[in-house]
C-alpha cells in the first residue's frame, strides 16, 4: 500500500521551533493514539481512556490540545529538543524538516530483521527567520500563532478523510501496529526523524535516524 | 436503509449519535470557559468514557443540551448547534461562532457501527477538541472575566448564521458516513467584528459623541454583580454548577435578541492580518482586561454629544486599553448615565456637568449605571485601562477600531499607524464588542446639544482633508497631554497646522540640480587655485602635526 505522505510548511523565530513543532506533532499523535487495549478472553478487547490536556506556548500566541501523558509528551520533546539543537548548529539560515512516520512492523523471519512497513508520514519543514527587534517579535507571535491554527485545521482535514489506518491487530499482533511501551496511552507506532538543510540548501549528513523506542528500552 | 442495519446496530447507532452530540456540546462549552482543561489518561476502561476519551461532564450543559435536543436526535434537516456569543458588561452581545452537528443523506451502509463508526467519532471528538482551541472566539474567551463574558445557548433545527456577520468564515472539523447518514460536524466563525447599530439611524441629529478625556477621572462603580448573577448562570464561564438550568437558558437566549443599536459605529479592522485563508485566524487579540473597544482613537476624537442634554452624561469611556490615553466615550445607557470620563472632557461637555465631578478612575471597574436608567447600564471603563502600563498586548492587538463620524455604513479598515497621530502606536486596538451600545432607550433629543457640536464638527471635519486615510473623518482632534480649554492655538491646533510644513529651499531638487551643475563646472578653477598654493597647505598640514 502507499504510504500517505503529508507536508507542512511553518516559518518561525528560533525560540519558537520547539513549541511549533510540538504543537504540530502533539496535535497529530493526538488523532493516533488510542487508550490501552485490554484483551479479554474471548478475543475482545476494551479500550482505556485518553485524557487531554490544553497547553499555552510561551513564545507564540496559540493553544494547542495534547493527549494527557507524561511518558509520550517526554519522548516528542526530547526529539524535538535535537531537532532544535542540530537546526541551531547548522547555522544561522536554519531550514529543516523534522518527520513523524508511522508504521508496521511486519515481522521476518530469522535471520531478518523486521520489517518497517510506513503508512503515514507527516513532514515539517521548519524555516527559522531571524527577527531583528521585539516589535517583529511581537508580530511574529501572532502570525506563527495563525499559521500554526492553519496547520492545525490541515491535520485534522487530513484526518478526517479516514484513509487507510492499520487494522485493529488481535494481541499477538499488537505490537506491530502499536507502541505498547507507554503506561497510559497507546499511539501507533511511530517514529521521528528529521533533516537539516543547510544555507546552501543541499542535504547534509548530518540526517539523523533515531528510533524513539530504542531510545526508550535503553 | 434501515432493513440494512440490524436493529442491534440502529440501537447502538442512536446510542452513539446521541451521546456525541451531548460530548460534542461538552468539548464546545469547556473550551470556552476561559481556563485551560486537563483530564487525565486512564488504562484501565472504566466504562463511562465515551468514546475512550476523558470528556468532563458538566451537569448543566448536559441538561442544556438534552432539553435542547428534547428527546430527538440530530438527522437529516434537524442539526443541533451550538452558539457562542460574547456579551458585554454592558449588555451588548454578539454572536461568534456557530457549531453545527449535522447530517445529510450520504450513508455508507457498509461501515461497521459499533466498532469503525465508534471509532471515528472518538477522532472527530479529538479534532473537535483541537480545533476549539484554533478558532478566533478561543482567545477571546480565554480572556473573558471583567469586561465581557462568553455565553453559549443549543438549539436544534435549523442552523441560523444570520448572526455571524458578513463574511464569515467556516471550518469542517470532520464527518463521519453511518449506515443512515453522514455526520458532519463544522463551524462557522465571524470574521467581521464591525458592528452598526440600527439605533444608529433612528437617531436623528449627529452621531457619535466620542469623547476622549484624558485625565478626568471616572468612577469606575464595581459592575461585579452583573457579572455574577447573570453570566454565571450560564455556568459558562467557570463550569460552577448553578442551580437554575431555567435562568441560564433564560440568559441565553436573551443575551442573543437583537441587541439594542448603539449610537457608535466601530469598525474593527485587522491591521496586521488582511484576510485569513483557510481559516482561523483572525487573530482576535483582546488586551488583558478585556474589552477594548478602541474606536480609533486616534482621530475620532468627536465631541460628545448626550442623547439627553441635561440628563447625566452620557458619555462613558469606551474600552480604552491600556497605553491610548484617549478615551473614548461612548453614550452610555440611555436615561444618562452619569458616566464620568477617567480624562477630562472635553470642554464641550462641560456645560453636561461631567467634567468636574469626576472621581478617581479605578482601573478595571466599570462605570455604574445611573440609578435613573434603572437599568444596568454600566458602561465599559476602560479609562482605567488607560491609565495601566503600557501593556504588550496593547501593542499585539491587531484590530484597530475606527469610529467615523457621520458615517452611515461600516468604515474601512483603518490602522492606527497608518494615521499620523501622536502615539498612533499605543492606539488601543481591541475590538470587540458587538454593539456597543449598551443604550437602550434612544437619545430624545440630540438637538439641543448640536449646534455647539456640530461647529465644532465642521471645524474638525476640514482637518480630515488632512488625513492619509480616505474613509477616515477625522473630527476633532485631542492630543494628549494638551489642556483644551477652547483657545485656538492649542497643541492640537499647532499639530494640525504644521503637520505638513513645506520642504526646506536647500533640499529642493531644483536648487541642489542647479548647485550641482555650478560645483562641477567650478572645479577645474578650484583644483587650479588649489595647486598654486599647495605650499601653504602642505605648511598648514605641517602645523598640525
Amino acid at each position: 500500500m502507499n504510504c500517505r505522505s503529508e507536508v507542512l510548511e511553518v516559518s518561525v523565530e528560533g525560540r519558537q521551533v520547539d513549541e511549533a513543532m510540538l504543537a504540530l506533532l502533539h496535535t497529530i499523535l493526538l488523532h493516533r493514539s488510542t487508550g490501552k487495549f485490554h484483551y479479554k478472553k474471548e478475543g475482545t478487547y476494551s479500550i482505556g481512556t485518553v485524557g487531554t490536556q490544553d497547553i499555552d506556548c510561551d513564545f507564540i500566541d496559540f493553544t494547542f490540545v495534547r493527549v494527557s501523558s507524561e511518558e509520550l509528551d517526554r519522548a516528542i520533546r526530547k526529539a524535538v529538543g535535537e531537532f532544535k539543537e542540530a537546526l541551531s548548529n547548522s547555522g544561522s539560515d536554519g531550514m529543516g524538516q523534522i518527520s513523524l512516520e508511522f508504521y508496521q512492523k511486519k515481522k521476518s523471519r530469522w535471520p531478518f530483521s523486521d520489517e518497517c512497513i510506513p503508512w503515514e508520514v507527516w513532514s515539517i519543514k521548519v524555516n527559522v527567520v531571524n527577527l531583528a527587534n521585539e516589535q517583529e517579535r511581537q508580530i511574529c507571535r501572532e502570525k506563527v500563532g495563525e499559521k500554526l491554527g492553519e496547520k492545525v485545521i490541515n491535520i485534522v482535514e487530513v484526518i478526517s478523510r479516514h484513509e487507510y489506518l492499520p487494522k485493529m491487530p488481535t494481541q499477538s499482533e499488537v505490537d506491530n501496529v502499536f507502541d505498547t511501551s507507554l503506561k497510559d496511552v497507546q499511539p501507533y507506532l511511530y517514529k521521528i526523524t528529521y533533516q537539516i538543510t543547510d544555507s546552501l540548501g543541499t542535504s547534509v549528513s548530518t540526517t539523523m535516524r533515531r528510533l524513539i523506542k530504542d531510545t526508550l528500552a535503553l | 436503509m434501515d432493513n440494512d442495519l440490524s436493529p442491534q446496530d440502529k440501537k447502538d447507532l442512536d446510542k452513539f449519535i446521541k451521546f456525541f452530540a451531548l460530548k460534542t456540546v461538552q468539548v464546545i462549552v469547556q473550551a470556552r470557559l476561559g481556563e485551560k482543561i486537563c483530564s487525565s489518561s486512564s488504562s484501565s476502561p472504566t466504562g463511562s468514557d465515551w468514546f475512550n476519551l476523558a470528556i468532563k461532564d458538566i451537569p448543566e450543559v448536559t441538561h442544556e443540551a438534552k432539553k435542547a435536543l428534547a428527546g430527538q436526535l440530530p438527522g437529516i434537516g434537524r442539526s443541533m448547534c451550538v452558539e457562542i456569543s460574547l456579551k458585554t458588561s454592558e449588555g451588548d452581545s454578539m454572536e461568534l461562532e456557530t457549531w453545527c452537528l449535522e447530517m445529510n443523506e450520504k450513508c455508507d451502509k457498509d461501515i461497521k457501527v459499533s466498532y469503525t463508526v465508534y471509532n471515528r467519532l472518538s477522532l472527530l471528538l479529538k479534532s473537535l477538541l483541537a480545533i476549539t482551541r484554533v478558532t478566533p472566539a478561543y482567545k477571546l474567551s480565554r480572556k473573558q472575566g471583567h469586561d465581557y463574558v462568553i455565553l453559549y445557548r443549543i438549539y436544534f433545527g435549523e442552523v441560523q448564521l444570520a448572526g455571524l456577520g458578513e463574511g464569515f468564515q467556516t471550518v469542517r472539523v470532520g464527518l463521519v458516513g453511518t449506515p443512515t447518514g453522514t455526520i458532519t460536524l463544522s463551524c462557522a466563525y465571524r470574521t467581521n467584528l464591525a458592528f452598526m447599530s440600527t439605533r444608529q439611524f433612528e437617531r436623528t441629529g449627529p452621531i457619535m459623541g466620542i469623547i476622549i478625556d484624558h485625565f478626568v477621572e471616572r468612577p469606575f462603580p464595581n459592575t461585579g454583580h452583573m457579572h455574577a448573577c447573570d453570566y454565571r448562570a450560564t455556568g459558562e464561564e467557570d463550569g460552577v454548577g448553578y442551580p437554575g438550568v431555567e435562568d441560564s437558558q433564560e440568559v441565553c437566549t436573551t443575551s442573543f435578541s437583537t441587541s439594542p443599536p448603539t449610537q457608535c459605529v466601530f469598525t474593527v479592522s485587522k491591521a496586521h492580518f488582511k484576510s485569513p485563508k483557510p481559516a482561523v485566524m483572525d487573530t482576535l487579540k483582546v488586551p488583558m482586561l478585556g474589552l477594548s473597544f478602541s474606536h480609533q482613537l486616534c482621530s475620532s476624537r468627536l465631541s460628545y454629544q448626550p442623547p439627553m442634554p441635561g440628563a447625566a452624561d452620557l458619555c462613558y469611556p469606551a474600552a480604552l486599553n491600556s497605553t491610548n490615553p484617549h478615551q473614548m466615550v461612548l453614550p452610555g445607557k440611555e436615561g444618562g448615565v452619569p458616566l464620568m470620563p477617567p480624562q477630562p472632557c472635553h470642554g464641550t461637555q462641560a456645560e453636561h456637568g461631567r467634567v468636574s465631578s469626576c472621581p478617581p478612575a479605578d482601573p478595571g471597574h466599570h462605570l455604574s449605571g445611573s440609578p435613573s436608567t434603572g437599568e444596568d447600564a454600566e458602561t465599559l471603563s476602560r479609562s482605567g485601562e488607560a491609565k495601566t502600563a503600557c501593556r504588550p498586548e496593547a501593542l499585539e492587538t491587531t484590530f484597530t477600531r475606527k469610529v467615523g463620524a457621520f458615517v452611515n455604513k461600516p468604515s474601512t479598515q483603518v490602522t492606527t499607524t497608518g494615521l499620523d497621530l501622536p502615539f498612533a502606536a499605543f492606539a488601543p486596538r481591541a475590538l470587540n464588542s458587538e454593539e456597543n451600545d449598551p443604550m437602550v432607550h434612544p437619545p430624545e433629543s440630540p438637538t439641543t446639544a448640536s449646534p455647539l457640536h456640530g461647529s465644532l464638527h465642521s471645524q474638525d471635519s476640514v482637518d480630515s482633508a488632512g488625513q492619509t486615510q480616505d474613509d477616515f473623518v477625522m473630527v476633532d482632534f485631542k492630543p494628549a497631554f494638551s489642556k483644551d480649554d477652547l483657545l485656538p492655538m492649542d497643541l492640537g491646533t499647532f499639530y494640525r497646522e504644521f503637520q505638513n510644513p513645506p520642504q526646506l529651499s536647500s533640499l529642493s531638487i531644483d536648487v541642489s540640480a542647479q548647485s550641482m551643475a555650478e560645483d562641477l563646472d567650478s572645479l577645474p578653477e578650484k583644483l587650479a587655485i588649489y595647486e598654486k598654493n599647495i605650499d601653504e597647505f602642505d605648511a598648514f598640514v605641517d602645523t598640525l602635526q
